[in-house]
């Protein structure tokens, strides 16, 4: 043993969710410790698109987003330190066709219903707001509080503040081994840390169903790797972050002018080894793909091309609440590839179930219950049409 | 094993030995190159359209260079042969290809990779000025364009390259302000006992020595690299001498390289393990004596390898080759083997000879400015970089990478990558071999986007795999 | 000062090739690459996209990638390793938007 810690919450999993459940338990006088098999921010939440947004969201998840969006994101400066590039440039989704038009029209009218005003802009309006559009861009619908963040920074920004209000984070520290007893949690780790917490939080990411199904809940949580590509800076005109109806592909582009595509995934992922390879055939269907909406990006160069390990449940929701099995364990994973937004009112969700044993925000669809075969009791079953990541 | 489909990617010295292997063993290897003629950067050929001897070109190596060439355009008949063509990505098993044949993804069943060098270098200020460049780059200008890089050059670093450049400058008319060496005298004689062992090559190093010597071409050792400077492009360089004064010297071209980097991005798509090599102070894809990388099938050569030279990359090429041909089933003479490997480990000694002789200035780490830029391609500075190991904790150089952006443009770091993680150990003095490095993403160079997407040729040759 | 980075060695009896930087003709030789013509006739290539001055090449084998110049109808080249052809139109300036 080279190290052991008693705390009052363990957590597992430095990503967006898991550093700012520490960070809001920390400021909350909490002692926490939290465990990352890597470095902290620097899976799915640091390798991601970036994108913060709410448009095309699942409707349920529009609470805890605007949650994100109005206490976290806008206040990243103020609440951590630093602004991570956040920008809040709009949204624009596409569509190509009067089908997609029709499912932008009434997801506008149901999004409003939750608060979340979008315009629907027509060819002619896209082409006078967004000349860069090409022929494609038939319909659109534009958001104009949504926005962009650098993921490389959020996280370590993030666990950085936590540090300071004195959580022990411990990097490169895998937890095999979990025995829970009437008195809390202990926790082993690969490189000989002991931690004893009377809660846990499992934010593992994609590795969320393992730690889950130790406990004796099942979630089939599918190993999902997004395909990135970066280009070589271009004049700055893309200003919002944009998606396109059916998904195939999201890009935006930064001031220094870098543009950034990804594609809802096909690489081949390595789980245990850690380890996922972008598949260049999928990486070159969606630049064409994105080259018939946005002409100009075929004079681009592409510089680099990454990927990285997401966890995707049947319904494309998270699970965010208490275990189902276990009090005092918490579940927050499978964000299913648009998880980047939602990451700091997640953490906050955390804290409270931790402390005061509820939510204010409304998390009843994210339960791990949903998952839950029909003889393991009460949950029902996955309900929701897959949504398309962030 | 004729049905094996083997790709040798680049045809310098290693890759055209390794395809006359292939090729002498009844296989029908392809090779693909970036180059728009074989020959790699030592024996590169001038385009078509010029008329100067091999002499003129290549000095003391122009037999070789012939040799080379000789070597490989008798063999374009029987390999299938890439010019101009990049390998933009690789896998286990497929190759993923940008050139003037359009995208092509290209199965095999064994990879050689022969992806040489370039020079080694340590920023300073005003290294991004117009005027600066690469010892390799100013040989090149010479060699493939009949051009000198400027009308007054100045040159500076360390290593064998350095004075063979400034030689060649000066042989063909160019105004060389000096010849600026940042190892001592001392380090040179120390190493002679290993340098010995090189013979030929030694002796050819002496004579550019004299020549430049004899020319009255100012020689300083020991120097310290201050700043290159000028508006709009370079007007003047200024360094310390071994006696700790500052001089300056007015030049509007400046080459300058500390020895050899290899090219080793492909190797790391490959997943092949990677070890710290303190003689070069690079990370190295592991092989074995003949040349076989710890992933199946895969096989290293050349200076991409590990800098050895190009009469090393010959032998690597070919023994390499022949590793190949053995452990797919085919027919080799050991005792052959055995003798490239005996030639091999004499050419060793005299490279760490030189290493000693020629140290990478490591120790220029930490003078360099913060305003310094390190990385050219997203001009990231020296003190962003001490700011995230600082106040960012990174610890790590893709930590510094993901933070600061150093290491993310166009070059993906091949340039400053050496030289950062050497400024990121003194700032956190630590060795640069516990703070990792910069991992191979493709494509290993810009790709472009018109160009990938276009349709792939029809018939392309991976049905005919 | 020079006005041209590049200083030519001979082999000038090769066919001359127009190519046109920023609007106007420069001659240069079959053979050349666009960095060779670009730097025998100014002493940049193009600006750096961050704002930190001219750039004119550095390591010339296609490594370093600090010599992509705009075409001026869309796109980029890398001037070292890219002959010039009759007509070839550049943009030190960089693309336009």
């Amino acid at each position: 043993m080279s190290e052991r810690i008693d705390t009052e919450v363990a957590i597992i999993g430095g990503g967006l969710g898991g550093c700012s459940a520490a960070l809001h338990l920390s400021r909350r006088g909490v002692p926490v410790a939290l465990l990352d098999k890597g470095a902290v921010g620097a899976g799915a939440s640091g390798v991601n698109f970036g994108g913060v947004r709410r448009n095309g969201r699942h409707l349920e998840e529009l609470p805890l987003a605007e949650r994100s969006l109005v206490d976290y994101w806008r206040k990243l400066e103020s609440w951590i330190g630093s602004d991570c590039e956040y920008a809040e440039t709009g949204h624009l989704k596409f569509g190509r066709d009067e089908k997609d038009a029709a499912e932008l029209e009434a997801y506008a009218e149901q999004a409003l219903a939750h608060g979340l005003k979008l315009e629907i802009l027509s060819r002619n309006a896209l082409e006078e707001r967004c000349p860069w559009v090409g022929e494609d861009g038939h319909v659109a619908s534009w958001s104009p509080t949504d926005g962009q963040a650098n993921p490389r920074l959020v996280g370590p920004a993030i666990a950085r503040a936590a540090r300071a209000e004195g959580v022990e984070i411990r990097e490169q520290s895998e937890v095999t081994a979990i025995v829970q007893d009437g008195h809390g949690f202990e926790l082993e780790t690969e490189n000989g840390i002991l931690v004893r917490a009377k809660a846990l939080i499992n934010a593992a990411g994609a590795w969320g169903a393992k730690i889950a199904a130790m406990f004796g809940e099942e979630v089939i949580l599918e190993t999902v790797t997004p395909q990135m590509v970066v280009t070589e800076p271009m004049p700055y005109v893309i200003e919002p972050v944009t998606g396109v109806c059916g998904g195939s592909f999201y890009l935006r582009q930064i001031p220094r002018g870098n543009i950034i595509i990804g594609n809802g995934g096909g690489g081949v992922a390595e789980l245990d080894a850690s380890r996922a390879y972008v598949v260049p055939e999928r990486t070159l269907e969606t630049l064409r793909d994105v080259v018939r909406l946005i002409p100009r990006v075929a004079d681009a160069h592409v510089i680099r091309v990454w990927t990285g390990l997401e966890g995707a449940t049947p319904d494309h929701t998270p699970v965010l609440g208490p275990s189902r099995t276990t009090p005092g364990l918490f579940h927050s994973f499978g964000y299913s590839g648009h998880g980047f937004q939602l990451g700091p009112a997640a953490g906050a969700v955390l804290a409270e179930l931790v402390r005061d044993g509820k939510s204010k925000s409304e998390i009843g669809a994210f339960g791990i219950e949903r998952f839950a075969k029909p003889e393991e009791g009460s949950g029902g079953t996955a309900r929701r049409a897959p949504n398309r990541r962030s | 094993m004729t049905a094996h489909r083997i790709l040798i990617v680049g045809a310098g010295p290693a890759g055209t030995r390794a395809a006359e292997t292939l090729v002498a063993h009844g296989l029908r290897p392809v090779v693909v190159d970036e180059g728009q003629e074989s020959g790699g950067q030592i024996y590169r050929r001038e385009p078509p359209a010029f008329s100067r001897k091999g002499r003129d070109l290549y000095g003391f190596e122009a037999l070789k260079a012939a040799r080379m060439h000789r070597v490989f355009d008798a063999l374009k008949e029987r390999i299938d042969y890439r010019p101009a063509t990049l390998v933009w990505n690789l896998s286990r098993g497929d190759a993923w290809l940008a050139g003037p044949r359009g995208p092509e993804r290209l199965s095999y069943d064994a990879i050689l990779l022969a992806s040489g060098a370039m020079d080694r270098v340590i920023p300073f200020a005003g290294w991004t000025l117009p005027g600066v460049y690469t010892l390799g780059g100013a040989q090149v200008a010479l060699k493939y364009q009949a051009c000198l890089v400027g009308k007054r050059t100045l040159f500076m670093g360390t290593g064998p390259l350095l004075y063979l450049v400034a030689y060649q400058y000066a042989r063909h008319g160019g105004e060389v302000r000096g010849v600026l060496d940042t190892a001592r005298l001392g380090q040179g004689i120390a190493a002679l006992p290993k340098l010995a062992s090189g013979g030929r090559t030694l002796l050819k190093g002496l004579y550019y020595h004299a020549r430049l010597h004899s020319r009255g071409v100012p020689m300083r050792s020991g120097i310290l690299p201050l700043a290159a400077e000028g508006g709009a492009a370079l007007e003047g360089f200024r360094y310390r001498d071994a006696k700790g004064r500052e001089r300056r010297i007015a030049c509007d071209a400046l080459a300058f390289g500390f020895g050899l980097r290899s090219e080793t991005q492909l190797a790391d798509l490959l997943g092949c393990d990677f070890r710290f090599d303190p003689l070069n102070r690079q990370w190295l894809p592991e092989i074995d004596a003949d040349g076989r990388a710890s992933v199946e099938r895969v096989y290293l050569a050349g200076d991409g390898a590990g800098a050895t030279g190009a009469d090393a990359a010959e032998l690597r090429g070919e023994l390499a080759a022949l590793a190949l041909v053995k452990d797919h089933g085919g027919e080799v003479d050991e005792r052959h083997m055995a003798r490239l490997r005996r030639g091999l480990s004499r050419l060793t000694r005299f490279r760490e000879g030189l290493e000693a002789a020629f140290p990478f200035p490591r120790h220029l780490a930490g003078g360099i400015s913060d305003e310094t830029i390190l990385c050219r391609c997203e001009a990231v500075r020296a003190g962003e970089l001490r700011a995230a190991a600082r106040e960012l904790g990174a610890d790590e150089i893709n930590r510094v990478k993901a933070f600061t952006r150093l290491g993310m443009g166009r070059c993906q770091g091949r340039v400053c990558g050496a030289a950062a993680v050497e400024v990121l150990a003194h700032c956190l003095g630590r060795e640069v071999s516990t703070l990792g490095r910069l991992r191979g993403q493709a494509p290993v160079k810009p790709l472009s986007i018109a160009q990938a997407t276009a349709p792939e040729e029809a018939g392309g040759s991976e049905k005919a795999a | 000062m020079t006005n041209e980075q590049f200083q030519r060695i001979g082999e000038t009896a090769r066919p001359k090739v127009t190519i046109v930087v920023d609007g106007e003709g420069i001659t240069a030789y079959e053979g050349d690459t666009l960095l060779t013509a670009l730097l025998t006739s100014g002493r940049a290539v193009r600006s750096s996209e961050f704002g930190d001055g001219p750039r004119a090449g550095f390591c010339l084998m296609g490594a370093c990638q600090d010599c992509w110049v705009a075409l001026e109808g869309g796109g980029r080249v890398r001037a070292c390793t890219t002959f010039v052809s009759e007509g070839l139109s550049v943009l030190r300036a960089g693309p336009a938007r």
